[in-house]
């Protein structure tokens, strides 16, 4: 049999068809299960599925061709993911894949002979205070070296299953450095619930606007008024979101809340459901952690178990609540909150217009509340320990403390919590960064902070932040960061609006052309000019801040370029000799007129 | 006006079908008018094989050999502004539709298998125009300073175009010059 002939699909996929039944909006669910049977989405299923959920094909199709841990070609048993994000780069991950790739006479991105594995890289797995850093079929490994690999590259010749791999491989680490009210006080479940029942919603919203929180995902939208403004819309039904789609490349410290706080988080989302007047929440988990997925399942039954969820919550009769958790596919962009809720949906993660808002018109176009992980779990501290407390802590603007994710050039990488307000400089010598001369405050799409703006503080006012924390030391080439930055954006753009799609691609060519020696002063203007476009007409965040660290290098980092351009004024984007090698080789020719200078 | 030195204009088509210059042709009775205030350089009108020093230069068409980034360059050193005219020009175009066929495979199917007057065998005289991997948009090997869109761009639009450019105007074309459905 040809290894992409399914004669029996229809019986294979029954199972997946019952569990998650004929909506249309189970279609994201179906596929990654999909994949999981295949190790791809093969063709018959695709219309297997399409027939199934009676949608058109190409919606299958376009789902299963938009999220990176769906495939639509086989990628064999094993997919080995290397990270490829700045921190596992610096850590030496492009060298470990090229050893492992060698070692079993693999290329990039094809799936070896036999259909047994396939090697590529992937956006940052979050994972960068223990990199370098993979996935082996959607399993995190970390702290990879040459050994490790060696190891690796035995289990898989054994065709040993991945759940029968030795669990050091799987070892993930909290890493939590300095923890501060949110992460280092004691909590007991069902504390926040009760002092909201006690206190009344109406009340415990006037608490969430004493606190002044805002929200943790970098967009700093006030928690209070959000809730509000869905509290107050009409709808059939209310939905409340936790955003675990931390995709950002260089933030892990929703990892760490949804592994050591994931009781915080669940009653933050419950806090809400109750103000709010929702029954039914998301979780939307990031594919790169579905490791963690067992272990949120079993909190969730347990806090059904002891009248936490479900129906009357803490005896409260007509307080019902509860939880479902949505794992996604690899994509950035989900982390948009109205691509989030598309993703929700069973569609594309694309971008919606706006307005409406999802306050209003969310998912199912019912009045739905999307709040980041750390959000949800100051959320639930404020609904126990009261507003005034949460704001006498961080700055009148930033009220609260924030936790960030620190990685790359320093001793002790892991998570922080400080109260906002704090400098850089504090920062990084708490985390012992060696002679640092540059930080991407909150991964690519923040701001690249030069060493002459290290007292500056993490606060909305000055220096927002989602999170990410990655130091570079004196000597680090900040156009290869920038340049890992560009192929990111380029690689996650959604390609729904041209000035996203088509910019990504223009800056990355340009920074590719400029790191290849080949940068004229005219490319400068043009990566502004692009520069600018994207930031004023992309369709939504991703593109408005996809330009970020390439205009912070041109403003700030003058020497990390100027020394790559050349004189002259314009230089072709290819090399145009080369571009004739083809042909002279076809041909047999070596005339002059075979050769451009 | 006629004390006034003419506007030289410097046109050529590349890896392009001529169309772009066919619709320049296109302005019909117009071309009286554009006659009084330029005079042409080099253009398949006028046959003069090389450029000199010129004000405009209008390329049609793709890069897609090496006489192609010859005549090019001979273009971008000549004149004063270059406009890249037509889909060819800008992104490849139809020409570029060959990006995706290996180019060996081209040339077996074209003097292999189908076989030539010489035998099946690949020429190679040092008179032909030695392909490239690829064809590619004239941007991306000189400067280019305007872009002309369209396939092609329409006789108004072309006439909207050089007028705004000879009169001293940024060109500035309406949506209705640059939508085609």
């Amino acid at each position: 049999m040809e290894p992409h002939e399914f004669p029996h699909i229809e019986q294979q996929l029954a199972p997946v068809f019952e569990r998650h039944g004929c909506e249309a909006n189970q279609l994201l669910k179906i596929l990654r299960e999909v994949q999981e049977i295949f190790h791809f989405v093969p063709p018959a299923a695709i219309t297997c599925v399409a027939s199934h959920l009676g949608v058109p094909r190409t919606q299958v199709e376009g789902v299963a061709g938009f999220y990176f841990f769906l495939s639509l070609k086989s990628v064999g048993k094993y997919r080995l993911l290397f990270s490829d994000n700045v921190t596992d780069q610096m850590q030496g991950n492009p060298e470990l894949m090229q050893y492992f790739c060698h070692k079993l006479w693999l290329e990039p991105g094809k799936v070896s002979e036999d259909n047994l594995l396939s090697v590529d890289s992937t956006s940052c797995t979050g994972m960068c205070d223990q990199g370098p850093a993979a996935l082996v079929n959607g399993w995190p490994l970390t702290n990879l070296d040459r050994d490790r690999l060696d190891l690796i590259a035995e289990l898989i010749h054994d065709k040993k299953p991945v759940c029968d791999w030795p669990s050091m491989l799987f070892e993930v680490k909290d890493n939590i450095r300095r923890a501060g009210t949110l992460l280092g006080e004691p909590f007991k479940p069902g504390a926040a619930i009760r002092a909201t029942l006690d206190r009344g919603s109406a009340a415990t919203l006037m608490e969430m606007e004493a606190s002044g929180l805002r929200g943790r995902g970098g967009a700093g939208f006030s928690v209070a008024r959000k809730w509000s403004l869905c509290r107050a819309a009409a709808g059939d039904h209310h939905y409340i979101v936790c955003n675990a789609d931390e995709g950002e490349p260089g933030t892990f410290k929703d990892r760490v809340l949804l592994n050591s706080y994931a009781d915080l988080i669940c009653e933050g989302m419950t806090v809400g459901a109750r103000i709010v007047g929702a029954t039914q929440g998301f979780l939307y988990l990031r594919g790169e952690y579905r490791h963690l997925l067992k272990k949120l399942e079993e909190v969730l039954a347990r806090r059904r178990a002891t009248g936490l969820l479900g129906r009357s919550i803490l005896g409260e009769t007509g307080f019902d609540f509860d939880i479902e958790i949505h794992l996604g596919a690899g994509s950035y962009i989900c982390g948009e909150e109205s691509a989030l809720i598309e993703s929700l949906e069973g569609k594309r993660g694309r971008p919606r217009n706006r307005p409406p808002f999802p306050v209003t018109h969310g998912y199912l176009d019912q009045p739905t509340v999307v709040d980041n992980v750390e959000t949800l779990a100051c959320a639930a501290r404020i609904a126990l320990q009261g507003g005034e407390w949460f704001a006498a802590i961080g700055t009148t603007q930033s009220t609260g403390s924030k936790i960030l994710s620190i990685a790359g050039d320093c001793a002790r990488p892991g998570i922080y919590e400080y109260p906002f307000g704090i400098t850089l400089h504090e920062i990084l010598g708490d985390c012992g960064a060696e002679d640092p001369y540059a930080v991407q405050v909150s991964g690519p799409s923040g701001t690249l902070v030069s060493s002459k703006e290290f007292d500056r503080r993490i606060s909305f006012e000055d220096l927002p932040t989602a999170g990410a924390f990655t130091v570079f030391k004196r000597g680090r080439d900040i156009l290869q960061v920038v340049q890992n930055f560009a192929h990111f954006f380029a690689h996650e753009s959604c390609g729904f609006c041209t000035p996203c799609r088509v910019g990504t691609q223009l800056q990355k060519k340009i920074v590719d052309k400029i790191t290849h020696g080949h940068g004229t002063v005219y490319d400068l203007e043009e990566l502004k000019h692009v520069g600018h476009i994207m930031q004023s007409m992309s369709h939504c965040g991703l593109g408005h801040t996809a330009a970020n660290p390439v205009l912070d290098m041109l403003e700030k980092f003058p020497d990390a370029y100027e020394h790559k351009l050349k004189n002259f004024a314009f230089e072709p984007v290819f090399d145009l000799d080369g571009a004739l090698e083809t042909a002279r080789n076809i041909t047999g020719r070596d005339d002059a007129w075979a050769h451009l200078s | 006006m006629n004390e006034k030195r003419k506007i030289r204009v410097a046109t050529c088509s590349l890896a392009g079908c001529f169309g772009c210059h066919m619709s320049l042709l296109d302005i019909d009775e117009k071309l009286f008018d554009l006659l009084g205030v330029i005079e042409f350089d080099r253009t398949p009108f006028t046959d003069i094989k090389h450029c000199g020093p010129c004000d405009i230069g209008i390329v049609e068409g793709g890069v897609s050999n090496a006489e192609n980034v010859h005549v090019l360059k001979e273009f971008r050193e000549n004149c004063k502004v270059l406009v890249a005219i037509g889909a060819c020009a800008i992104t490849g175009g139809v020409p570029a539709l060959r990006n995706n066929i290996d180019l060996w495979d081209c040339f077996q199917e074209v003097y292999l298998y189908e076989g030539g007057l010489e035998g099946n065998q690949i020429p190679n005289d040092p008179e032909l125009p030695l392909p490239f991997d690829k064809v590619y948009p004239i941007y991306e090997v000189v400067k280019v300073d305007y872009f002309l869109p369209g396939c092609p761009p329409s006789a108004d639009t072309i006439w909207k175009f050089l007028t705004d450019l000879i009169e001293g105007r940024e060109p500035k074309l309406d949506y209705e010059m640059l939508h085609y459905d």
